[in-house]
């Protein structure tokens, strides 16, 4: 049994946007018993626990400002559109504006604490990356992959306020892989049925479950807690255990042709990793989580396959 | 009716002495192969293998991706090399120090068999057995295979985080600041040491690293180089082509069976101002002074490029 992370210093209540994903509504399920959580998010939460208070809003809206008066002391923001389909530059505005109005009616009713969570994907991955990053690193993730510029503009922008709103505990969190239930790429990958990897490359690896990524963001609810952190998991393995471990079946792919491959076969709609994601089983992308671990107090609570394994849990649920 | 009974008698034949025959041959070279194997290998070679491997379960695995199992694969290979191919004599490799340590090495031969050599010597030689983690150009992350096979030896891409990281793990460095410069090196300008690095001082500085300086004498004439091709490197992508000619000969893409003699200093112990930088070269000047006199004593020994 885990230990809860226990939340403490917060008067009123904490705001999660984005909360209909599946990393907000385990956030909302681990925070609504010790403090009261609103969420905000366009699409309903049909199954929340009672006590949380859910607005059907995009923070854009005008009324997101009356969910703010009604004294809110903490923001989390997982409320960043990843649709790799839609406009881009649609896409990009909306993120852009979202987090432009949080950290406005943050000073503006005077929040004290606002977690934002990026990625460690900020960074890319490099063939000439260090095989750990520490967060002074520069996020060079969008070269290549350019709708990961979303997040690397929104990480970037935030940091701003460290010194534009001084007040304000702001932290950045950039956790590894996040493993479970959530409908993310690497999640999504370690999911097929049979699982493709390039000819020759086996990479080093990271993930962290999901769960860890919700201690470590109550972690950073702590008012004292002000920074950029990353978050890793288990300590890595190769690829190829990873697959070895989830008992997947692989084929290898050489890379020239995985990409060309990729590239037409998300056109058609067929796959939905773009062939830039590639690099990801490529190259390292592994990061350094000893600022979180000296600052935040965080240590990940789940091993490797319990990291691994997440992502099978309630696999035909949908 | 004769033909069945001419099958029969032919497969009799077969069971009763060619089968017996052949398993005799096949058990013969069995042990021939053991035999080979064990004089290759050293009769220690598991109590060896089993202090690396103990080394990194303590670790908890290697964050770099070394994989003792991979170096056990590689095994018998790499003794053919260092014992056979090119009879490596080692001096003085009790000198490397237990704990973090850097060697530094001059580099030549065209492609990195040095490093493998030296890494064969920390690893069949020493006691106790230690993992040479040499810092391979980013270049080579990029390659499919062989960043696998790099990773998995123990190499580990040359960047300073990385390196700094790997000596806090109190490993074994294996540093050529002479990088490309020294490896293609024409065969004119063998045994010249090139410019060196700083970085790797810096390093030692920083970390409090001994540096044992290391000469590596018989891989300048495994590859005969008239010159660098600058156009196919460039056609190709490449960062240096060499010009070999033995190369078009058969058999030639092997390097000559060379005698390799590998020559470790007394370790070196530096203290200063890592941000320095005219006191810094004043170091390497030293490091590298260190390797050239342990390369002049060397090729004044030496009778035979071959014996």
């Amino acid at each position: 049994m885990i230990p809860p992370v226990s939340v403490r210093g917060l008067e009123g209540a904490v705001l999660v946007t984005g909360v209909c994903g599946r990393l907000g509504r385990r956030l909302a399920r681990a925070l609504h018993r010790q403090c009261r959580v609103i969420g905000l998010d366009r699409r309903p939460f049909p199954d929340r626990p009672r006590d949380v208070e859910h607005h059907e809003l995009d923070l854009r809206s005008a009324r997101a400002r009356d969910v703010f008066a009604s004294g809110v002391s903490a923001v989390v923001h997982l409320g960043v559109d990843h649709d790799l389909r839609a406009d881009s530059a649609e896409n990009h505005a909306v993120n852009m504006t979202r987090v432009q109005k949080l950290f406005e009616y943050v000073e503006h009713f005077g929040v004290k604490k606002v977690v934002l969570l990026s990625s460690a994907n900020v960074y890319g991955p490099r063939p000439d990356n260090p095989q750990f990053l520490t967060e002074d690193a520069p996020l060079l993730g969008a070269g290549p992959f350019s709708q990961i510029r979303d997040l690397v503009e929104l990480d970037m922008g935030s940091q701003a306020y460290f010194w534009r709103l001084p007040e304000v505990g702001t932290v950045i969190l950039r956790p590894a892989h996040i493993l479970g239930t959530v409908k993310n790429a690497p999640s999504n990958y370690l999911r097929l049925a049979v699982v493709p990897t390039l000819l020759g490359f086996d990479p080093m690896m990271q993930a962290v479950h999901q769960d860890d990524v919700v201690r470590a963001i109550m972690l950073a609810l702590k008012p004292e807690a002000r920074g950029v952190f990353n978050i890793a998991g288990p300590p890595p393995v190769p690829l190829s255990r990873v697959l070895e471990l989830l008992e997947r079946s692989t084929v290898a792919v050489p890379h020239t042709m995985a990409r060309l491959g990729v590239e037409r076969l998300f056109k058609l709609r067929v796959t939905s990793f773009p062939a830039p994601e590639l690099d990801f089983i490529r190259y390292v992308c592994m990061i350094d989580d000893a600022r979180a671990r000296r600052d935040l107090g965080y240590a990940p609570a789940h091993g490797l396959v319990s990291t691994l394994c997440a992502v099978d849990e309630e696999r035909w649920l949908g | 009716m004769s033909e069945k009974t001419a099958l029969a008698r032919f497969t009799e034949a077969a069971y009763g002495r060619g089968l017996p025959f052949l398993r005799r041959v096949l058990d013969g070279a069995a042990r021939a192969a053991d035999e080979v194997s064990l004089r290759l290998l050293g009769p220690d070679f598991e109590q060896r293998f089993r202090v690396l491997a103990d080394r990194y379960e303590r670790l908890g695995g290697d964050p770099f991706g070394f994989d003792p199992e991979a170096v056990r694969r590689a095994a018998l290979a790499s003794a053919f090399f260092h014992r056979a191919y090119f009879r490596t004599d080692v001096y003085d490799v009790d000198r490397v120090p237990e704990g973090r340590v850097m060697l530094v090495a001059n580099h030549s031969g065209q492609i990195p068999i040095d490093a493998a050599i030296i890494g064969c010597s920390l690893f069949f030689d020493a006691n106790p057995p230690r993992i040479t983690r040499a810092m391979v150009d980013k270049w080579t992350a990029t390659l499919p295979f062989v960043s696998t096979f790099f990773s998995r030896m123990g190499q580990v891409v040359g960047l300073p985080e990385n390196a700094r990281r790997l000596l806090d793990m109190e490993e074994l460095l294996l540093v050529f600041p002479e990088g490309m410069r020294g490896v293609s090196k024409p065969f004119e300008e063998r045994y010249q040491l090139q410019e060196f690095g700083r970085g790797f001082m810096r390093l030692a500085l920083e970390t409090k690293t001994p540096i044992v300086p290391v000469g590596v004498i018989g891989a300048e004439e495994q590859y005969l180089s008239l010159g660098r091709v600058s156009w196919a490197a460039r056609a190709f992508g490449l960062p240096v082509v060499p010009f070999i000619p033995q190369m078009f000969l058969p058999g030639g893409q092997m390097p000559l069976p060379t005698k390799y003699r590998l020559f470790f200093g007394e370790p070196l112990y530096f203290e200063g101002d890592p941000d320095d930088a005219a006191a810094v070269a004043d170091k390497v000047y030293l490091v590298r002074e260190a390797v050239a006199h342990i390369l002049r004593r060397g090729l004044a020994q030496r009778r035979s490029i071959f014996l």
